[in-house]
């Protein structure tokens, strides 16, 4: 009945950069339902939307099978729980960090927020501050320091690089402030709520992080699919300037970003401190380019508007699992965890590439 | 239909804006009425945009006021007229490629329960506003993966579902083909019924003298006048446009017919022999002759650009053999090419072409600069008298070689990109579209400037959508047919139906490709239907925006 039908088949403009559909494909009809299946499955891993993530859960199962396959005892529930015990703060980590880098924005401050906000546990700790207050009391700072963030980027255009170094350099440098040494927590109800299990039922228990990292992804993946938030988002990475002529709250939600990435490097830090049980001012040095990598690793483009959150926290597992391997192989220092992750993100930044690449 | 209804929708009265360097516009006023398509006529730089995007907030304005529905306004930005019932569709797709359909269609007003976004609700509401379109995609689907025509329909559907009393479309058709248009206007006729009052610019004057009832034409940032549609005949509109008597355009006929080159005894400057790349276009042969415009005519992907791009060194062929002047040459980046004299002049303007942050003055020596290699800048004083007398030469407006590009009309950053090429003096000049959305005026600057290059023996390789245009300017005409070449033909008594019957002939499906031919040669419905008390609806063949009706036949 109507021409229309047909257009997204037919090829795109010539020399538009980019979409000429699936080329050649649309020509003679042909093909069966195998082929469709096969081209289906070669969409999926082309797409700009899941080939990432879904390479990256593949991979997970890949190394998780042959660490199974090399070691013995790698098979067990615990080794995949710990996983998530050992690594819970990055996953809240790299939540925030998600948001900010589908904006195509980038945060670099986490880090160092991470041993501010231990710092500010263990020494209010130290000083008889309860735990009821020290957490809330660390969550609003960050978050405020998140919101400072976002202003200065929205207001004055700075680029998300240099606002978040700025952060970086300043809560790293207030950690000293508070104090050049450890500080230990010795609060028994912040050393009750760390060092908890939580049985599960077969000899296999977590802890209260990993729940609280749990609540968070399921928070994330709710608030950035199902809501107005969420969605812009994601339009802001696929298009700013589009975002803001679609009448989209651009500047706040950009602001917003921050302030949850602000408020993750928090959380985190409360988590982290909850793993070592004491302030350090040098601790979690670089750890904002490990949540970068899960984030990538995870599927999430850099330029922002593609990616999901549950992808980052795949790319954390990957992460974790590669050091568990580490860990088991016995011989090997715990810096090679630092080469395969890089390794690893070279062939998963090519491999977002060609991907993406073959489907213009 | 004729007498105004009693009161404008829309009221803007005296509004200035300035830019660096640029007045764009200047005390114009400007006003809608309910249930009307009007139409803002302009050649590029006339402040169309500017002042689209002073009534859509996305400007404000430096004098002047603006009344809707009776209240002053002052829009701050554009959710804020959107919320005020202003819709608008820009003419390039302002739309999210990474987010479905439905979304793009939805967002930012989304079916919401308890703070959660309504997926079905929001499905099934885009599902029915494509539907009302008659467009048949799966409102699930990401937005990039379709064409831009559909995307452009998308941003339609988008634009319609708010309930606008003002609808502004913004060069909507330039995407379309003529069954997409004719879509177009069913849908702007029965939002017309309903009251919205439209705002339809085009560049294509069939199809504003088809839809609109109403045009305001302006020239310089300035008013030129608002007149009705029917009581205006063409001729004066195109002359009120461009503000003299049009005579280029017949010069240049005449001279098109004159100059013949004689390709057997001209060296042959660029031979493509069995050229192709896969997936992209098969092997053909193409010789250019030096001093020669050679034409490339074929439907949207019958892969006329894929070629230009192998022999601009865009692409790499994968098959055959290219020489140029004599010598076998392989090209693997366009920088090859410029060494070669051959310079590549894209399609799309925005993304391969200008710069948008620099001035008409770097843009101008960057691909001089560039070939003479980033250790021997270019004297400030060369580059100033490169950019002045390329602005004079091409008559760039604003002439301030200062003024930033992005802030020029895409008539006049066409002519930045032409000088930039132009400047290292090209012996093969590749121009794709070069005439595309831009208005009557440049595009007859532009066809005479290919003229003028080619009689001092510059070859022209020149594609575009209206074959009327590569009629006029071309020697010989390339036709092209799903990435084959067909034909190779001296324009010699070749007429658009004969360009037409070779585009289409011996193709598969008889209705697809008579379609698309339509869309090639931008016929639009009012050729069909026919506009009796028009002086140039006598005209069999299909017309044109740029034929500009001055008694050429």
């Amino acid at each position: 009945m109507t021409k229309l039908i047909d257009a997204p088949a037919r090829p795109g403009r010539p020399a538009g950069p980019g979409r000429g559909g699936p080329a050649g494909g649309t020509g003679p009809g042909g093909g069966g339902t195998r082929r469709n299946v096969g081209s289906g499955i070669r969409n999926l891993m082309t797409s700009p939307k899941y080939g990432p993530v879904m390479v990256t859960a593949v991979l997970f199962v890949a190394v998780f099978v042959i660490g199974g396959v090399r070691y013995r005892g790698f098979f067990s529930g615990q080794v995949f729980l710990n996983l998530l015990v050992d690594n819970s703060y990055l996953i809240v980590l790299a939540v925030g960090m998600t948001f900010v880098i589908l904006t195509g924005g980038i945060d670099l401050s986490v880090g160092a927020v991470v041993a501010l906000s231990g710092m500010i546990a263990a020494s209010l700790l130290q000083t008889g501050w309860s735990p009821g207050a020290v957490i809330p009391l660390i969550l609003v700072l960050t978050s405020v320091l998140g919101l400072l963030v976002g202003l200065m980027i929205h207001v004055f255009k700075v680029q998300p690089f240099i606002a978040t170094l700025a952060a970086m350099f300043l809560a790293r440098g207030l950690c000293y402030v508070i104090s050049q040494s450890s500080i230990a927590i010795t609060d028994p109800t912040f050393v009750q709520l760390a060092v908890a299990r939580i049985p599960l039922g077969g000899g296999l228990s977590i802890t209260a992080s990993v729940i609280i990292a749990l609540v968070v992804v399921a928070l994330a993946v709710w608030v950035l699919h199902a809501t107005r938030f969420g969605r812009t988002v994601y339009a802001i990475g696929g298009g700013e300037t589009s975002g803001l002529l679609m009448g989209l709250p651009v500047a706040r939600t950009k602001v917003l970003v921050y302030v949850i990435s602000g408020f993750c490097s928090g959380l985190a830090g409360v988590l982290f401190t909850f793993y070592t049980l004491s302030g350090y001012p040098l601790t979690a040095i670089g750890t904002e380019l490990d949540a970068i990598a899960a984030v990538v690793i995870g599927g999430t483009l850099l330029t922002g508007g593609y990616g999901f959150v549950l992808g980052s926290v795949l790319g954390v597992l990957v992460l974790g699992v590669i050091q568990t391997i580490i860990t088991f192989e016995g011989t090997l220092s715990s810096w090679w965890t630092r080469i395969f992750i890089g390794v690893l993100l070279l062939v998963f930044i090519i491999l977002q590439k060609v991907l993406t690449a073959r489907r213009r | 239909m004729n007498q105004a209804p009693p009161a404008p929708v829309v009221e803007m009265r005296d509004i200035s804006i300035s830019f660096p360097g640029v007045k764009a516009l200047d005390g114009v006023d400007f006003r809608m009425f309910p249930g009307e398509v009007h139409s803002l006529m302009g050649e590029n730089g006339a402040g169309k945009s500017t002042l689209i995007k002073a009534l859509t907030g996305v400007y404000g304005i430096d004098a002047g006021t603006i009344t809707l529905a009776g209240d002053r306004v002052s829009f701050s930005g554009p959710a804020q007229a959107q919320a005020a019932g202003i819709s608008t569709v820009y003419q390039e797709v302002n739309l999210l490629p990474n987010l479905s359909v439905a979304e793009n269609i939805m967002l930012g007003r989304e079916p919401r329960r308890l703070g959660s976004i309504g997926w079905r609700a929001m499905r099934r509401r885009a599902a029915e506003l494509l539907a009302g379109l008659n467009l048949d995609i799966d409102p699930g689907s990401l937005l990039g993966d379709h064409s831009l025509a559909v995307q452009q329909l998308v941003a339609i559907a988008r634009a319609i579902d708010v309930q606008a009393k003002v609808l502004i479309l913004d060069e909507p058709t330039s995407s379309l083909d003529a069954d997409e248009v004719a879509e177009l206007f069913r849908v702007i006729r029965s939002l017309k019924e309903q009251g919205v009052a439209i705002l339809f610019v085009s560049h294509f004057l069939d199809q504003v003298y088809e839809i609109c009832d109403r045009l305001t034409v302006l020239r310089n940032g300035k008013l030129v006048g608002e007149y009705l549609v029917d009581e205006l005949l063409r001729i004066d509109l195109v002359q009120k446009m461009i503000g003299k008597e049009l005579t280029t355009l017949d010069d240049l006929e005449q001279r098109a017919r004159s100059v013949v080159v004689d390709d057997s005894d001209a060296a042959v400057f660029v031979n493509a022999a069995g050229l192709g790349r896969r997936g992209a276009i098969n092997p053909a042969d193409l010789p250019i002759a030096a001093g020669e415009v050679v034409g490339l005519a074929g439907l949207l992907g019958s892969g006329r650009t894929e070629f230009a791009r192998l022999l601009g060194g865009i692409d790499r062929a994968d098959a055959g053999e290219l020489t140029i002047g004599g010598r076998p040459t392989k090209l693997r980046t366009p920088r090859q090419a410029i060494a070669h004299r051959i310079a590549f002049s894209s399609e799309n303007r925005r993304d391969e072409g200008i710069v948008g942050d620099l001035t008409v003055r770097d843009n101008i020596v960057l691909a001089l600069q560039a070939d003479r290699g980033w250790f021997r800048p270019i004297p400030k004083k060369r580059q100033d008298e490169l950019a002045q007398s390329y602005i004079q030469a091409l008559n760039i407006r604003p002439g301030n070689p200062d003024a930033l590009v992005r802030n020029l009309s895409g008539g006049n950053q066409q002519k930045v990109l032409l000088a930039r090429w132009l400047a290292i003096a090209p012996r093969l000049l590749i121009l794709d579209e070069p005439t595309r959305g831009i208005d009557i005026g440049a595009k007859a600057e532009i066809q005479k400037l290919v003229f003028n290059l080619a009689e001092n023996g510059m070859s022209v390789l020149f594609i575009s959508a209206e074959l009327e245009e590569v009629l006029r300017l071309s020697h010989r005409i390339v036709v092209l047919r799903d990435r084959h070449v067909v034909a190779d033909l001296e324009n010699d008594g070749l007429t658009v139906d004969s360009l037409l019957a070779l585009i289409a002939d011996g193709s598969v499906e008889s209705d697809e490709p008579v379609r698309d031919v339509a869309a090639a040669a931008s016929v639009t419905a009012a050729s069909v239907t026919g506009h009796t008390e028009d002086p140039t609806a006598d005209h069999p063949a299909p017309t044109t925006a740029d034929h500009t009706e001055g008694g050429r036949r």
